[in-house]
């Protein structure tokens, strides 16, 4: 089981509700991935039009967690405030705290992230900070509170997998104890299936269903590909070699020239 | 009195937070305010008072990664 501060969870995907063609697939596709964790964010609500009411019971109707985001904050202050203002329209203590540095590569500020940590943390916030691999950042994000982190694979919305994957690795070696979910640019099931491989205890997923030409289809694939690879993970892989080792035995090979 | 709601200038007769959020239709909505980029939790909106020129965010539940 997955252990995310006090829930404990069956399923190790967590998936976005973004971008999807139309409320119906995007309900498909959370079931098709098993998925029992779901990001939301929050928006500029028109009294008129109400769209977020709408959205919101659809997601309630699903029976699954909710994890804010604070997407699109550049600040500490906007970010916390993003997060009391989660806190309360979905009645959680789980936030996950996004402060961006940059919007080419939608990189995480660092320096603000754990700021921020530090403040929501000590609010009661169950923070879940988006990060990158960052060794020293995340011994400040686990000093600042959190019991957890997210580093990302490669950018947001990138679809290029693990970037770095010595960085990743490193993480995984340094915090063995720490539930690592690995966010942010996994694009194919191959690429969430080496994470868990890895020992990553999760990974978050939006765009790569989201914007699959079946996103339902996709989800279960990216289901499919975490039980592999936790399983994989567990079954303890094999370690490379730089030469090949015969695999049949070669006692008792045949004379034959 | 005129505020700035979610960016748009808007003219409304409530004084306090509760009526401008029923006034501008926002009644029995799941939202999260703001006045002047600092959360106004709910509990506190009928004794927020608005004046002109105040900017009133409205969030309600949206789609996210």
């Amino acid at each position: 089981m997955l252990r995310l501060y006090d829930v404990e969870l069956s399923s190790r995907l967590l998936l976005g509700t973004a971008r999807y063609p139309s409320p119906s697939i995007l309900t498909e596709a959370v079931k098709a991935s098993g998925a029992q964790v779901v990001t939301v964010s929050l928006r500029r609500e028109s009294g008129g039009e109400r769209a977020g009411q709408g959205f919101w019971s659809l997601i309630r109707g699903l029976g699954v967690r909710v994890l804010p985001n604070t997407a699109g904050c550049h600040s500490v202050k906007e970010a916390v405030t993003t997060a009391h203002m989660g806190r309360e329209v979905f009645n959680t203590p789980w936030v996950k705290l996004e402060v961006i540095g940059e919007d080419e590569t939608l990189q995480p500020d660092v320096f603000g992230l754990v700021e921020a940590a530090r403040i929501l943390c000590k609010e009661g916030f169950e923070v879940f900070p988006y990060t990158t691999e960052d060794l020293i950042v995340a011994e400040r994000l686990l000093e600042a509170g959190c019991r957890m982190l997210m580093p990302w694979g490669s950018p947001i919305g990138s679809g290029r997998g693990l970037n770095n994957l010595f960085g990743l690795q490193s993480l995984r070696a340094r915090f063995p104890e720490v539930p690592l979910v690995v966010d942010a640019g996994i694009g194919v099931p191959s690429h969430a299936a080496q994470a868990l491989e890895l020992g990553f205890d999760a990974v978050l997923i939006n765009t790569a269903v989201s914007q699959a030409r079946d996103p339902v289809g996709m989800a279960g694939a990216f289901a499919q590909a975490v039980a592999a690879g936790r399983a994989a993970y567990q079954a303890g892989p094999m370690e490379p070699r730089d030469l090949a080792a015969p695999s049949t035995p070669v006692i008792g090979t045949a004379f034959l020239a | 009195m005129r505020i700035l709601v979610n960016g748009a200038s808007r003219e409304i007769r409530a004084a306090d937070l509760s009526g401008a959020l029923d006034e501008l239709g926002y009644g029995g909505a799941v939202v999260a305010t703001a006045v002047n980029g600092e959360f106004v939790p709910a509990t506190d909106r009928p004794a927020a008072r608005l004046t002109e020129g105040d900017r009133l965010e409205v969030l309600a539940p949206m789609q996210g990664g």
